[in-house]
């Protein structure tokens, strides 16, 4: 790796601070893909801030129907929650298949949102739930949030400290991995929830995660398998690469979209 | 026995890896150590015009950065294949001019041209992204099939079309005939995929040079640290070898990629020269995947044919092989003396021709991968077969049956003498435990929750042991293929062997000890196994080729019947009795039928002190024996692999996989059964999951755990393994064949006939990835009429 | 430059490391516990799995620098004179061959067991091979490395 700065935030503040102060400093939230990235020489960040030591960071909390998961929990402690297990376990569900056991006690949601990989699953549920993302400034819907490929609607120093997730009525995720990094070749969240019948699809999407708007109409009428037959998803705007063409990804959202409408 | 041949005995060198106590090459420091980065080229095919490394130079840290100029005009010698073959008409192979640091052109991505050496790891990388090199770009040549095209860029001078050899083995006259003649004629098109042999230690060097002595030492991940020795000192120049130790302590998997001398080995101890510093390299995964031999990567087309009963008429391969930017150790001979002469698998066939092309591309060399050249074999033979026998309407077990070889020993056309074996009852071992009887009712139940099942078959033959040294060294080898064993019993009774052998995972530590303890009845805690050092065993020709048993095991046994003798002679001569009449047994050397007995320590000692020794005996007992086998040992097996496909998705799972094999005698079955479970493994790696992507430019596009695709735990099933142990091989006295490779090379086919069982379609290529076998199922279903 | 102050296997240790510096780098170069093994550069091959605080993460991924008063526990600090069941169980079911995966699987495994005991889950062999998705073996072909999970857990 090249040299970097390593910092541990104290308080927001103490984050900000040090992220303005480097020449090009970053977060560090889990470090599961900007360590490998780094070590690749692939990232070059004069400075790592890392903000899983503030407090309030971590954890989940249930307010009604409402949970908040602080951006620095990791996907173990997701996928253990009792709360989200409860108020949506479609989500403890996906976060307990990302990465491996290793990876998932160390990676966090926040890290996983703000890099918006385009084959990871939370952006999916996120899209699909119609989530609250919580900065250190300001709330922005997911629907504004994810921005191709691992674009965001984060502003300098803006640090994700949460993410506000309703308990939808029904919800699910259904994953085909990539064989060899266990990536979502495709992943489809469904819900009906606070915002409607949505799909997001993940893995597929030339600029990242987006919603499947024929898929979420069929369902809104009728939540069923069956509702899905005949609702072709187009393979324009989908990858192509050594791991799967278009065509077989938008065969493949067709498969998992029912797979999870099926299990929710 | 407890602890004898046959016994499952728990491995003794187990404690050390399961308490972090291993010692393998990255482990070791050495006093004054730094380290080495290597500049390599991002280019798969350029010029060098210019190297200029003044900015690494002026880094803090940076000791020295050396060029293949530099290391050229040292006399450090090109790199070679030590396996001459020459073309059909009798030219010599094109071999191209390959320099651990390259100095006119960089070949392949990942080509080196300089070494930055440095006080830190860390350091020594950032310093060699600093090395500017000044590249013209030339046309690549990325995959195999366009290196024979015309007018495509020549990547050696000497290689005209880019063409290593030509070469071919079988009377073709004869095999057109009996096609010509046949009944039914299957013809299949083949690419055997090319994959990275991956073992989970990268490869690592540590070399020092002590110039009061002007001496090296290297510590390095090989499987024969004896032939590196020998091809470093007589090919590469580094040193004499009494100048040069090579030691390779615990090895973490080699499966043939840490068979060869590679440039990097070269490089740190010529450097440590340079800089008299102990220069430590060890390879990250994202450099062993552009470093490391590949395997496999043919390209076949194959014609069988069958007279009215079906019994095969002729048998006729045409292969195109890629050996990449460079003939790498043994490349020459795993398209060739490692594959056409196995082409005859478990059948009688009198008439078979193949010929091989191989050809240079830009990409990594290719050499031998578990198996070399045997899985591929094995493929188009079993494909062939499994797909005959659909033409047929036949059962594709039955089309088996009726061909297999019969009796032996068995000529083929094709070089080869079985030895021993019994396919028939091997098959049907495989078929009881498959329970093929069952398979309908399986599949239809499958087909009720909408899943295609299909059953595929394997029966194999491969060639172990490579040997003797004589016919090697007539069709070309560059070595003999013979091992070395010394057996030292101590003054107090225990006993070190010295073998050339070398472990990376496959037990001698245990395995040969039991051979030990077996034969002098004696425990197997007083049995220590030395290996892999230079400076300790005087010879070997390492492991790889399912080797070791066959082979290093019989040295054993030949220097235990040096010293069986021996210890017979002190026994006769102290205890006054006739040798004839001495046995040795439950601790002590005896004379039969009497109460007259020595310990077997006593014996020991009494050698060592000398005082009462036959006249004319030197006093000590240590004996060293070679072994040079007088055939190849055939193991054979029959695998039958149970597969449930997803229409919906193309995913497969492995419902079961059967394994029956002849291994002749086996010594441990807890440690043979490892070996087909990892070999299986691989073999399903190859099948489902693995390939090495190049594109057009010759940039690797598999080059991480991210897109090459390792088979995990989820990925296969468990086992059910059972062996043949009644047709020991004649061929070395412990009756052993080798069952290292097995797995390897018999399982790809059973997994492909397998899935192609199952969704109606021959046409599949390795890897059956989920999409691969999705199209396949689309483009096998019937058009729906309109 | 940052000093570290951790606990590794019982015992306070310290050092001054680059910030850069990985755990795994620390452990194998500083503290010389060079049974902590490093196969890959993804995050994905698991050889270098330690425990953290009580839970298996990978330490080729991990800053050292973030760990400052952590309770790491290595390969070297499993055994307690006697070997840990789920050593024997690897030696006693033939579930390594080269050894370099070892130390990765064997931290995995004990986490997998206690994590699968604490829940009172049954861990069947299909999910031991799940669990497995972030170790890599290239020799044994998971089958005996299976059989010592399931016969250690039956011991732990």
């Amino acid at each position: 790796m090249y040299p970097v700065k390593y910092h541990k935030a104290t308080s927001i503040a103490d984050a900000v601070a040090a992220l303005s102060a480097g020449d090009d400093a970053t977060i560090l939230a889990g470090g599961q893909t900007l360590l490998a990235t780094m070590k690749q020489h692939l990232a070059d960040p004069s400075d790592l801030v890392d903000i899983r030591s503030i407090d309030g960071m971590a954890g989940v909390s249930a307010a009604g129907n409402v949970l908040t998961i602080g951006a620095a929990t990791t996907h173990a402690d997701v996928a253990g929650n009792a709360d989200v297990q409860k108020l949506c376990p479609a989500l403890a569900e996906l976060a307990s298949h990302i990465g491996d056991p290793a990876v998932r006690n160390m990676g966090t949601i926040g890290g996983s949102i703000a890099n918006n990989d385009p084959a990871a699953d939370y952006p999916a549920a996120m899209l699909a739930l119609n989530a609250t993302i919580v900065t250190n400034t300001r709330e922005v819907a997911a629907d504004d949030f994810f921005d191709g490929l691992f674009g965001t609607a984060l502003d300098d120093g803006e640090i994700i400290t949460a993410v506000k997730v309703t308990a939808p009525s029904k919800a699910a995720y259904a994953k085909f991995a990539q064989q060899a990094s266990l990536f979502a070749l495709v992943g489809v969240f469904v819900a009906d929830g606070a915002g409607g019948v949505r799909v997001a699809v993940t893995g597929a999407g030339e600029d990242g995660v987006f919603r499947q708007s024929g898929m979420e109409a069929a369902l809104a009428s009728g939540w069923s398998e069956a509702a899905l037959d005949g609702v072709a998803a187009s393979e324009d705007g989908l990858m192509s690469d050594l791991h799967g063409s278009a065509d077989y990804r938008a065969h493949l959202i067709g498969v998992m979209a029912k797979r999870a409408v099926a299990a929710a | 026995m407890s602890s004898g041949i046959g016994v499952p005995v728990k491995r003794k060198e187990d404690k050390r890896f399961t308490t972090g106590k291993g010692k393998y090459t990255d482990d070791i420091r050495k006093d004054n150590q730094a380290y080495a980065a290597f500049v390599r080229s991002p280019h798969a095919h350029a010029k060098v015009k210019g190297i200029d490394a003044s900015a690494a130079l002026a880094m803090d840290g940076v000791i020295e950065v050396l060029d293949g100029h530099q290391l050229t005009g040292d006399g450090i010698g090109n790199i070679i294949c030590g396996w001459a073959v020459n073309s059909k008409d009798g030219s010599p192979m094109n071999m191209g001019a390959w320099s651990a640091l390259a100095t006119e052109k960089v070949r392949y991505v990942g080509d080196a041209v300089a070494v930055v050496i440095a006080e830190t790891q860390g350091l020594a990388r950032i310093a060699a992204e600093a090395v500017e090199v000044d590249y013209e770009a030339l046309p690549v040549i990325a995959h195999v099939m366009n290196a024979m095209t015309d007018g495509a860029v020549q990547i050696h001078e000497n290689a005209p079309g880019n063409q290593i050899f030509d070469w071919e083995l079988g009377d073709e006259a004869a095999t057109d005939a009996g096609l010509a003649g046949a009944a039914h004629v299957t013809s299949i098109d083949i690419t055997n995929n090319r994959l990275s042999p991956n073992p989970m230690e990268p490869r690592s060097a540590v070399a020092t040079y002590d110039d009061a002595e002007e001496h090296y030492t290297l510590y390095t991940t090989s499987q024969n640290p004896h032939v590196a020795r020998l091809v470093l000192s007589a090919f590469y120049n580094v040193a004499a070898e009494n100048k040069l130790r090579v030691i390779a302590p615990d090895v973490g998997g080699g499966f043939g990629a840490k068979i060869y001398i590679y440039p990097e080995e070269i490089t740190c101890l010529w450097a440590s020269m340079k800089t008299n510093r102990s220069v430590k390299w060890t390879s990250d995964r994202a450099e062993a995947f552009i470093t490391d031999a590949h395997g496999r990567d043919h390209v076949t087309t194959a014609k069988m044919g069958f007279d009215e009963n079906n019994k095969i008429v002729g048998f006729k391969v045409d292969t195109v092989a890629n050996l990449g930017a460079y003939m790498s150790l043994f490349s020459s001979s795993v398209p060739t003396y490692l594959y056409a002469p196995l082409l005859s698998g478990q059948y009688d066939i009198q008439n078979i021709h193949c010929n091989v092309r191989t050809y240079y591309t830009n990409t990594v060399p290719v050499d031998a991968y578990r198996g070399a050249g045997r899985p591929e074999a094995t493929y188009v033979v079993e494909r062939m077969m499994e797909t005959a026998a659909r033409e047929l309407g036949m059962d594709p077990a039955e089309l088996r049956r009726i061909n297999f070889v019969q009796s032996f020993p068995h000529q083929t056309p094709i070089l080869m003498a079985y030895d021993a074996g019994d396919f028939p009852k091997i098959l049907g071992m495989a078929q009881s435990a498959a329970d093929v009887a069952g398979f309908a009712a399986r599949k239809a139940e499958a087909a009720s929750r909408g899943k295609l099942r299909g059953m595929g078959y394997s029966t194999f033959i491969e060639a172990c042991g490579l040997a003797p040294s004589k016919a090697a060294g007539s069709l070309g080898a560059g070595v003999g293929l013979w091992e070395s064993a010394e057996v030292r019993v101590n003054p107090v009774g225990s006993i070190e062997i010295l073998t050339g052998s070398h472990s990376h995972g496959q037990g001698h530590e245990t395995t040969f000890a039991q051979i030990v303890a077996d034969r002098f009845d004696i425990p197997i805690e007083s049995v220590n196994i030395v290996h892999g050092d230079t400076d300790k065993v005087q010879f070997g020709m390492g492991t790889y080729g399912s080797r070791s048993a066959p082979v290093g095991m019989s040295a054993v046994v030949k220097a235990m019947d040096k010293v069986e003798a021996k210890v017979k002679k002190i026994a006769a001569h102290t205890l006054e009795a006739s040798e004839d009449d001495i046995v040795i047994e439950g601790g002590e050397v005896k004379v039969a039928g009497t109460d007259k007995a020595m310990a077997w320590h006593e014996v020991g000692l009494a050698a060592y002190i000398a005082h009462n020794l036959p006249d004319g005996m030197e006093p000590g007992l240590k004996e060293t024996a070679f072994f040079d086998p007088v055939n190849f040992s055939f193991p054979s097996g029959a695998f039958i692999c149970e597969v449930e496909v997803d229409p919906d998705t193309g995913e497969t799972e492995i419902i079961k996989f059967t394994a029956a094999d002849d291994f002749g005698t086996i010594i441990n079955p807890l440690i043979v059964d490892g070996q087909v479970h990892g070999g299986v493994t691989q073999g399903i790696g190859q099948a489902m999951l693995e390939q090495v992507i190049y594109d057009d430019d010759g940039q690797l596009l598999t080059g991480s755990y991210m897109d090459y695709t390792m088979p995990r735990a989820a990925d296969v099933p468990s086992y059910d393994v059972s062996h043949m142990e009644d047709q020991p091989s004649p061929n070395n006295p412990l009756g052993v064949k080798g069952c290292g490779e097995a797995g390897a090379i018999g399982s790809p086919p059973a997994v492909i006939n397998a899935i192609t069982d199952a969704i109606g379609n021959n046409d599949l290529a390795m890897p059956a990835t989920p999409q691969a076998v999705w199209r396949a199922i689309q483009a096998a279903k019937p058009v729906a009429a309109e | 430059m940052t000093t570290i102050n951790m606990t590794v296997n019982g015992k306070a240790v310290s050092g001054d490391v680059p910030d850069q510096t990985l755990l795994s780098e620390f452990l194998r170069e500083n503290l010389r516990l060079t049974g902590t093994h490093v196969g890959c550069d993804t995050s994905q091959c698991g050889a270098c799995v330690v425990h953290i605080n009580g839970k298996p993460v990978k330490s080729c991924s991990t800053l050292a620098a973030s760990l400052d008063g952590a309770d790491v526990k290595t390969i070297e600090g499993v055994s307690n004179g006697e070997l840990h069941p789920m050593q024997q169980a690897f030696n006693d079911n033939h579930g390594l061959q080269c050894g370099f995966c070892t130390p990765g699987m064997i931290m995995t495994s004990i986490d997998m067991v206690e994590r699968y005991k604490a829940a009172g889950k049954d861990l069947t062999s299909d999910a031991i091979r799940a669990e497995l998705e972030g170790n890599i073996c290239r020799c044994t072909g998971y089958h005996n490395i299976v059989k010592s999970i399931e016969d250690a857990a039956a011991k732990m």
